[in-house]
């Protein structure tokens, strides 16, 4: 759906991205992750056809872009760094024009507009709000907003740049649900953010960038697969580090790494001898540990 | 697009309020002059204010002159200056160029939009103009509607004169603002801060007006843009000078073009990182 070949844009010395080759797959939930700074959003714009690119390619749903973006725009919803309306218009009367603003598709007829409008507000939960014009909302009002500008075509691709962004847990977790029921219902989703657990809970498929490079890009399985060490909680941990012996590679109070990633036998061991066992489970790599690996540690220019 | 772009500009209670500002002040001289009679000394103050004394049928003409100067520029570079940059301080121009409108359609859209507001605004002045100088001019002298008017050169215009004179200045003072109006577009695509680019077409132009009272800038004075604006006083010659006027809209058309041409060339191929 989206494939980019060396990928670069410098903005006079600064180089902002620097030979990008991103491949996110049909039916993805991708992930794109980066510090503030890390050239995420230049990238989302190099991809829209907002920023040109210095030097490399994109393509989007299969055609060349900028150059194909009368035909492939259409078909891609998109949030791009926050969400942006005529303040003086009812969020309503916004969608209508931005609507109208675009050429008419198939799944963008004049005809159906109104209720396209109307059902879009609906699915972001504005449905109520009325005429109440758009500079009287709330900062999650205005994100909703931009959500159902995004909604709005029955998109193929929706690219959504941090579109949870001034939400509360509540909201948060509408969109959350809202993404993923997109995502069922056939629509490949480009989710780039900064906030690790919400990539971690979503995506299928993640890319990590870093000072304009890609560092990472993989299946979120993949990433995390079991380190082969299990991780034991138990109130008895002394007995259990005898019981053990080398296999304990670490203690911090109740909690113990031991090597080996047969959770079950283990688990049977230590109940076996009489031991109480809390919480045991085959230990993963969580994302935040890869991504602060992979990326430098040193703050983005 | 160009109609999205139209409803967008008079839907918006600022239009409307502009325009009701600028007929405010030509209205305010007329009301003075009704009630004082006593009009500018020849060769002194706005243009034609002596003569419609006599009959306010001039005062269509008189309400331009009175706003040419100044409050029409501003009016004129505040909308145009709006145009692209205002898009990209609200941030809907990224969402209006990725829905996608092509940015050459978007600059077009833009640019009949704002002259539109010219063309409405200078008209409605006018007609302003036009009203407010029969109902406080027109009774106050002995002159009938048929009665003729002098002229700037001294002779007598015929009602039917003036109409089509006055239609013709109508005309020229809108081309003149539309080189405003292209200055401050082209401004507009090159900041993302509205007021910056309305700030800019002005400093243009009073920077132009400067010059005109410069005798040091002689050589220039025949391609400054506000040299031939108040040309349309010629039109009311007997017989009328048609040089200014022509030279004046062949400047304008020059400005007009290239401003144009640069605005589309810097915003065509613009990083959009508003």
């Amino acid at each position: 759906m989206i494939t980019t070949q060396g990928l670069t844009k410098r903005f006079g010395s600064v180089l902002a991205v620097d030979d990008v080759d991103l491949d996110v797959r049909r039916g993805d939930i991708y992930g794109f992750l980066g510090a503030n700074g890390s050239g995420k959003t230049t990238t989302v714009r190099m991809l829209l056809g907002l920023v040109l690119a210095t030097s490399g390619s994109v393509r989007l749903l299969d055609e060349p872009m900028p150059k194909a973006a009368g035909r492939v725009l259409p078909r891609v919803g998109a949030l791009v760094e926050g969400p942006a309306a005529y303040g003086h218009l009812s969020g309503r009367a916004n969608l209508m024009l931005y609507d109208a603003a675009g050429p008419s598709s198939p799944g963008r007829s004049r005809r159906t507009r109104a209720a396209r409008v109307d059902e879009a507000l609906e699915t972001v939960g504005l449905g109520g709000v009325g005429r109440r014009p758009v500079k009287a909302y709330s900062l999650g009002m205005r994100q909703r907003l931009g959500l159902a500008a995004a909604l709005l075509a029955e998109a193929e691709l929706l690219v959504l740049d941090e579109p949870t962004n001034g939400l509360d847990p509540q909201g948060i977790r509408e969109i959350r649900e809202l993404i993923l029921q997109l995502h069922a219902a056939g629509t490949t989703v480009f989710l780039s953010s900064h906030l690790l657990a919400e990539i971690e809970q979503m995506c299928t498929r993640v890319g990590v960038l870093d000072r304009g490079r890609l560092v990472l890009q993989d299946e979120l399985d993949a990433i995390r697969k079991p380190t082969g060490r299990t991780v034991v909680r138990t109130p008895d941990a002394a007995a259990a580090v005898a019981l053990l012996d080398g296999r304990v590679e670490m203690r911090e109070g109740d909690r113990l790494v031991v090597r080996g990633s047969d959770a079950a036998s283990l688990n049977a061991l230590l109940v076996g001898r009489g031991l109480r066992v809390a919480e045991l489970a085959p230990e993963r790599r969580t994302l935040e540990e890869i991504v602060l690996e992979v990326t430098s540690p040193e703050p983005a220019r | 697009m160009i109609l999205i772009e139209l409803r967008k500009l008079f839907g918006r209670p600022r239009t409307w309020l502009t325009i009701a500002l600028l007929d405010l002040l030509p209205t305010i001289v007329a009301i003075l002059l009704a009630i004082t009679h006593v009009g500018p000394r020849p060769g002194q103050g706005p243009a034609f204010l002596s003569a419609v004394l006599t009959n306010g049928s001039l005062f269509a003409v008189a309400a331009l002159a009175i706003v040419l100067p100044l409050f029409l520029p501003v009016a004129v570079a505040v909308i145009a200056g709006d145009a692209v940059a205002g898009e990209a301080q609200t941030g809907t121009l990224r969402y209006l160029l990725i829905r996608p409108v092509g940015r050459t359609r978007l600059l077009v859209a833009k640019l009949v939009s704002t002259f539109a507001f010219v063309a409405v605004a200078v008209v409605i002045v006018s007609a302003t103009g036009y009203v407010v100088g029969r109902i406080f001019l027109g009774h106050g002298s002995q002159a009938s509607l048929s009665a003729a008017v002098t002229s700037v050169s001294g002779s007598s215009l015929t009602p039917g004169q003036i109409v089509w004179r006055t239609i013709i200045t109508i005309g020229y003072v809108a081309f003149s603002m539309i080189g405003v109006a292209a200055m401050a577009l082209f401004l507009s695509t090159l900041t993302d801060s509205p007021l910056s680019a309305s700030i800019g077409a002005l400093a243009f132009l009073i920077g132009s007006s400067l010059l005109l009272t410069l005798d040091a800038a002689r050589a220039l004075l025949p391609y400054l843009p506000t040299r031939y604006w108040l040309s349309f006083i010629d039109l009311f010659r007997e017989p009328i000078l048609w040089r200014n006027v022509e030279r004046g809209v062949a400047l304008q058309a020059i400005y007009v073009a290239v401003l144009l041409g640069a605005a589309w060339a810097n915003f065509a191929t613009k990083d959009v990182k508003s």
